[in-house]
């Protein structure tokens, strides 16, 4: 997938946030740590392009919520989550590159829900992958594509990886 | 298995995009570089957000216990470390002293090793004794955090009064810190001196001249700024920081000082305020003696930071447990995977 494409398919993602959420009223964004964050923040910017209105964007680090930490070494180094409004009564989009097993979701919404009672949650990814282990679908998505379990998708944003494309990776044995 | 104590410091882990440490214990602030303390309260941030969340309990650490073994009273810093597990969602076990079998002759390892079968995944203790935490730290397999040994270190009380002047000033880097009180006996001045000094703070130590001895002149990192006034007017000049400790009054008739005598000399007060820089920070480790050695208007006044420190010592712990508990897998713990980290020296305790 390459730039220009992932961009196409933000602007997709936008316009049909905006079009089944009847509008941006009450709506906000929260990217999932770390490449949700760009891609809510990217979507977020095509909104305005649509309706002209600054949708909030929140972050979330979903780490604390992981059901695996006691599993994996090294733990990931923690981060902050900003989410400066409140989620009471608002239609909340999650925003992830990838969807895969679930869990990571799973994890965000569990996180969510500290902070307060959304009236509705959706997930919006860039790739659904498939291989789920939870109840989990999204209601917007990028891209499906079938893969097995040894291979990765790797994401790449310029924000954070001064590259911008989405690979599909077969996994190096270490 | 047992650990050779060599082994329990910090290792240091590089990904692609963070660095990040494993830690063994938390045993004293000595031992720490300024990076990994940088991380330790860095880690604390996420922490802190929970603190204001409406929903503060976290599933984290779920099937975890917490042994939180006070071997000497304490009410603050017992309550925090208990807050910060059941907000991480661990299990704690309860050792008070006056309820425990220390009174009846039990000793130190004995209560540590009966406590440990129970089989919980950290120990939290405090003692009356210096190097208390070390000891049983080489005794025990699973993470050991010092919460107080005898006048030795208080390290959790460092960190937290870290976070609060990192938070209030902006940055921890070659503040002017003004301790006033009984600084012989307290292992909070000594958590403290020893965490800002790594960052080029200068000391000031200020109080009757037995709390006060000279040699603590040389008791920071190498070539740390404290000097050792007994002007009240003198240590508060020009300060960042004044940390008042309390003056424990069991203490006061042991040399011929009363307590009005401490008063006029030393109590932190409005006008005397007047001489520290006009935005300096207080902190007290609590808990205090309103009218002894802060007057109320400004243990409660804009400059002081109290009740910050305690919400910030929920945080502090909560990331210290998180550190030292979560990612810990059956078996050897990763910290000691790979080559360790140089051996913390030994500290020099001061004997209680």
């Amino acid at each position: 997938m390459s730039a220009a494409e992932i961009d196409r398919t933000l602007q997709r993602l936008a316009h049909q946030i905006v079009e089944k959420s009847g509008g941006t009223r009450n709506l906000a964004l929260i990217g999932i740590r770390r490449r949700g964050v760009p891609l809510a923040q990217r979507i977020a910017r095509a909104m305005r392009g649509i309706d002209g209105v600054e949708v909030p964007v929140g972050t979330l680090d979903i780490t604390l919520y992981r059901d695996d930490l006691s599993k994996v070494a090294p733990q990931a180094v923690l981060q902050s989550s900003h989410i400066a409004f409140p989620v009471d009564s608002m239609d909340l989009v999650l925003v992830d590159d990838v969807l895969y097993t679930g869990r990571t979701i799973r994890a965000a919404m569990n996180g969510l829900f500290d902070l307060g009672r959304p009236k509705r949650v959706s997930l919006c990814v860039l790739i659904d992958r498939g291989h789920r282990e939870m109840p989990i679908e999204a209601q917007y998505t990028g891209r499906t594509v079938q893969t097995s379990d040894t291979e990765i998708i790797e994401v790449r944003l310029h924000e954070i990886d001064n590259e911008e494309r989405v690979v599909l990776v077969d996994r190096v044995e270490a | 298995m047992r650990f050779p104590s060599s082994l329990r410091g910090a290792l240091r882990i590089l990904t692609s995009t963070n660095v990040n440490y494993r830690f063994r214990d938390l045993l004293a602030i000595e031992p720490l570089s300024a990076d990994e303390i940088t991380f330790i309260l860095d880690q604390s941030k996420p922490f802190q957000e929970i603190q204001r969340n409406p929903l503060k309990k976290l599933a984290t650490l779920r099937g975890k216990t917490v042994a939180l073994a006070f071997f000497e009273n304490s009410t603050r810093t017992r309550l925090s470390f208990g807050t910060a597990a059941a907000r991480l969602g661990a299990d704690t076990m309860n050792l008070q002293a006056e309820a425990s079998s220390l009174k009846k002759g039990e000793t130190l390892l004995d209560t540590a090793n009966n406590l440990n079968a129970m089989k919980p995944d950290c120990f939290v203790m405090r003692h009356a004794s210096s190097g208390a935490a070390d000891f049983v730290a080489r005794h025990l397999e699973i993470p050991v955090v010092n919460a107080g040994d005898g006048t030795h270190e208080h390290p959790s009380q460092g960190l937290l009064d870290a976070m609060t002047i990192r938070d209030r000033k902006g940055s921890l880097n070659n503040l002017n810190i003004t301790i006033l009180g009984d600084i012989a006996h307290s292992r909070v001045a000594r958590s403290n001196i020893h965490l800002l000094g790594k960052f080029g703070c200068r000391f000031t130590l200020c109080g009757p001249a037995m709390w006060v001895p000279r040699e603590l002149e040389h008791i920071g990192p190498p070539g740390t700024p404290i000097r050792c006034v007994y002007r009240v007017e003198e240590a508060l000049e020009d300060a960042d920081v004044i940390i008042v400790l309390r003056v424990q009054t069991e203490r006061l008739h042991e040399p011929s000082l009363s307590q009005n005598d401490y008063i006029l000399l030393y109590q932190l007060n409005a006008g005397r305020m007047k001489l520290a820089k006009p935005d300096a920070l207080i902190l007290h480790p609590g808990p205090i003696n309103r009218g002894t050695e802060i007057t109320p208007d400004v243990a409660d006044g804009p400059r002081s930071a109290v009740l910050e420190q305690v919400t910030n010592g929920v945080s502090v712990r909560m990331a210290i447990l998180y550190l030292l508990m979560a990612g810990a897998t059956e078996g050897e713990h990763p910290a000691l995977e790979g080559k360790a980290a140089p051996q913390p020296k030994e500290s020099a305790h001061a004997s209680d």
